[in-house]
């Protein structure tokens, strides 16, 4: 068992410019299951590379317990990058299959045993141990490649999307499989998607990265309630935040034809301009002329409520977070027994208690 | 969605497969054979226009990602397994999705290790297998290529002259990178380390391998090889100035692991005793380029290495020293090695490659040589071996067998 901290950690591949990840900065608690998150290009798999001993390290440091690992072999850094490589052996019996690398590493056989049968244990798979692999289901297969790992007992557990070639049901199943494992076992562990909901289901901390820079670090609740930026707040959640560019008046900021609250500390350095953020489940339908007015494209009805997405009327205001080719909807959660029709104009204002507001230029938070 | 099919060679056979089936039930009639290998996916060989396909069921992104790689390690000239398309948007006639399908070419003569070991083997195949192994591994590296996968399932064994050459059949884990760092090239052997080891004790576990070989032992070999292998390729050497013939005594050294030296740094240091020459481009297939060159033979390493043995021998017994190389090449090779591996009968063809024939010949020619205590004509050889040897020979051009193991990754 053992911490990890990356200090100052710097990757710059070689004919780049700017660092691949800039001086990472994260500690992660013994037994704690961290998830690196980001879109393709933000860094998360070179920074658990760099774990692995992988990827050199330019700058700055990483520790695993007290050791400095900067610069040792991957082998020496008793880490273990799980799922990578899984074959099971057909003519092996699963103890077998679970211990023989162990075998390799000159493990005596008592030991071997001892270590497979707490494995198999964990696992639910005990009664299975003398069976042969062809005899297991698909999900029990999946287990024994895990006990592969775990018997090894390493430090640290480091996995790489390790679902993304499995197919959808068998994802969810695994996601669930792997997260309640990790806690059973105690085993601290980096693990790297770019799938928001898999990391906040997972994680018991998130990182978030992007262009090699990490965003924010906090548990997926914290994550939700307070993300730090923009870019943050419309990562993570879904469906997304909106996040809507309104102008500062007295007193608070300008929501369609309503003036919202907001406490001028929290205004203090914004500019004309701040970005409003509130979560689809957080948009209160107000009467006609209260608030901004939306015209309804699409209803997706989910029984109990249902999710509406529609079109500032007003031109002017946009949205963040779209790109060129799609605008970005405005997304709200609404009573399924009051849901508006296809065309419908609807007004809305975000919960008082729920609104985020960020600066416009640097998009760090301004509320809290 | 209507089905797609991206292939570089359009051949209107392929609309002619059950696409809306799973590969699992597909009908015996488009079936070639089995593989052989390990794999968590669904692989059959499938017959297509007079070729051998094999077809891998396998998520889109993943099919095309690995079908990209292929074709760029082709680029690099590689040694791996042909793409030649992807198939997806297939629709089952329930109208459920079916995952995409990756097209290579079979490599013909190529061999499965579980088929080869299956064979009976002579002793010592399996480090040659090993030896091989390390080879691929090595040449891959240096073209950047990290693999993350390497298993003796995940490679194809072609025989040569006696030993092996090493093919690329698996990618889907692979990276091409501007270059490797050490840590990646140490994770490449331990997972190449950890899984020989296992297929041989699993081999062990089936009784296909003898008890007395340790697959502990032979696993430890590729991490050896390799490293013996990299070093020779890639290290710094120095030496004083009047010692320059270790320049072409380290370039000849390369020669004859097979590899040509493109680029060479050489440098002094400031007071010019000392000089540094170290490797920068190094190219496979020292022998199997030269005798292209001369005979248009395409074949492996080692074949072309004893080939161009008795190309020499050739020269030397018909004293042509003086003449021209190309000359001499091109009347070897319609005097000597087309004639002789026309003697094969069409029924014996699928047995062996020509070059492999040809290898296995003079060998035999040797034997009989030695038993009779006397020189033998090639003619009389290649009789007696057609006769006596190769019909006994399994058919290797597209191995067949059913003992295909696959471990799908599905759900419950
Ligand atoms: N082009 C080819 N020529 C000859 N044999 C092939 C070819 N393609 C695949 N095979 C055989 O099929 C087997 C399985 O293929 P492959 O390794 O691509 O499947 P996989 O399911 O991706 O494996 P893994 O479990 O390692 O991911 C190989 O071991 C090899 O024996
Ligand atoms: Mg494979």
């Amino acid at each position: 068992m053992a911490t990890v901290k990356y200090d100052e950690s710097t990757r710059i591949y070689p004919g780049n410019d700017t660092p691949s990840v800039d001086r990472l900065n994260i500690d992660i608690k013994d037994g704690e299951f961290l998830v690196l998150v980001g879109p393709s290009g933000s860094g998360k798999s070179t920074a658990l590379r760099m774990l692995a001993g992988l990827e050199e390290v330019n700058g700055g440091k990483i520790w695993i317990g007290d050791r400095d690992v900067t610069n040792l072999s991957p082998k020496d850094r008793d880490v273990a990058m799980v799922f990578q490589n899984y074959a099971l052996y057909p003519h092996m019996s699963v103890a077998d299959n679970m211990g023989f690398a162990l075998k390799i590493a000159g493990v005596d056989k008592g030991e071997i045993r001892k270590r497979v049968e707490e494995a198999a244990k964990i696992l639910d798979l005990e009664p299975y141990l003398e069976r042969k692999p062809k005899a297991l289901s698909g999900g029990q297969r999946q287990r024994v490649a895990m006990g592969r790992a775990i018997v090894r007992s390493p430090q640290v557990f480091l996995m790489d999307e390790p679902l993304s070639n499995l197919d959808a049901k068998l994802r969810v199943q695994t996601r669930t499989q792997i997260a309640s494992l990790q806690r059973r076992l105690g085993v601290t562990t980096v693990y790297v998607t770019h799938d928001q909901v898999e990391a906040m289901t997972m994680g018991d901390r998130i990182a978030v990265l992007k262009d090699g820079i990490l965003q924010q670090v906090a548990t997926p609740r914290e994550m939700y309630d307070n993300p730090a930026n923009v870019f943050v707040a419309g990562f993570i959640g879904s469906p997304a935040m909106n996040l809507v560019s309104v102008p500062v008046t007295d007193g608070g900021v300008k929501f369609g034809a309503h003036t919202l609250q907001v406490p001028r500390e929290s205004l203090e350095g914004a500019g004309k301009n701040v970005i409003v953020g509130v979560r689809p489940e957080d948009v209160e339908v107000t009467g006609q002329g209260e608030g901004l007015e939306i015209t309804v494209d699409v209803v997706e009805e989910l029984g109990a409520d249902a999710y509406v997405y529609g079109t500032p009327t007003d031109e002017n205001i946009k949205l963040e977070g779209g790109d060129d080719a799609l605008a970005k909807p405005f997304i709200a959660r609404v009573d399924g027994r009051r849901v508006p029709m296809k065309g419908d104009k609807i007004w809305v204002q975000p919960h008082t208690d729920h609104m985020h507001v960020f600066n416009a230029e640097s998009g760090a938070r301004l509320s809290h | 969605m209507a089905l797609q099919i991206t292939t570089a060679r359009p051949d209107p056979a392929l609309l002619d497969l059950p696409w809306s089936t799973p590969l699992e039930d597909w009908p015996e009639e488009h079936l070639a054979a089995l593989p052989r290998g390990i794999s968590r996916h669904i692989v059959r060989f499938v017959k297509l226009s007079g070729r051998v396909i094999a077809v891998k069921e396998i998520k889109e992104d993943i099919a095309r990602r690995e079908y990209a790689m292929l074709r760029n390690l082709r680029r690099l000239d590689q040694p791996s397994v042909e793409p030649f398309g992807v198939v997806s948007g297939r629709v089952a006639a329930d109208g459920t999705p079916l995952d995409a399908c990756l097209l290579t070419r079979h490599l013909k003569f190529s061999l499965p290790y579980r088929a080869l070991f299956s064979q009976g083997l002579r002793p010592g195949t399996e480090t040659r297998l090993i030896d091989a192994l390390a080879v691929l591994l090595v040449r891959l590296h240096l073209t950047g290529f990290w693999w993350g996968d390497v298993s003796l399932s995940n490679t194809l064994f072609r025989r040569d002259a006696g030993s092996f050459a090493a093919w690329l059949v698996d990618a889907e884990t692979g990276e091409l990178l501007p270059a490797l760092s050490d840590g990646q090239r140490a994770h490449d052997l331990d997972i190449a380390r950890v899984n020989i080891a296992g297929e041989l004790m699993d081999l062990q576990a089936g009784e296909l391998l003898d008890e007395a070989i340790d697959p502990v032992v032979i696993s430890n070999r590729i991490v050896t090889r390799y490293e013996e292998l990299w070093r020779e390729l890639t290290a710094m050497e120095e030496f004083d100035t009047g010692e320059r013939w270790r320049v072409e005594e380290r370039i000849r050294r390369l020669n004859s692991v097979g590899f040509d030296v493109d680029e060479l740094a050489i440098s002094t240091d400031i007071d010019g005793t000392r000089i540094s020459i170290q490797p920068k481009v190094v190219d496979a297939g020292h022998h199997s380029r030269r005798l292209l060159r001369l005979t248009g033979l395409d074949v492996g390493e080692g074949q072309a290495r004893r080939l161009l043995n008795d190309l020499d021998s050739y020269r030397a017994a018909s004293d042509r020293q003086n003449d021209d190389e190309e000359l001499v090449a091109h009347d070897w090779l319609t005097r000597i090695y087309e004639p002789l591996t026309r003697r094969v009968p069409r029924e014996l063809s699928g047995k062996l490659e020509p070059a492999e024939l040809f290898h296995e010949v003079l060998e035999h020619r040797w034997y009989m040589a030695e038993r009779a205590q006397h020189d033998i004509p090639i003619e009389d050889a290649i009789e007696d071996y057609v006769a006596s040897i190769l019909p006994s020979k399994p058919d290797e051009v597209s191995v067949v067998g059913v003992d295909t193991v696959e471990m799908p990754v599905i759900a419950d």
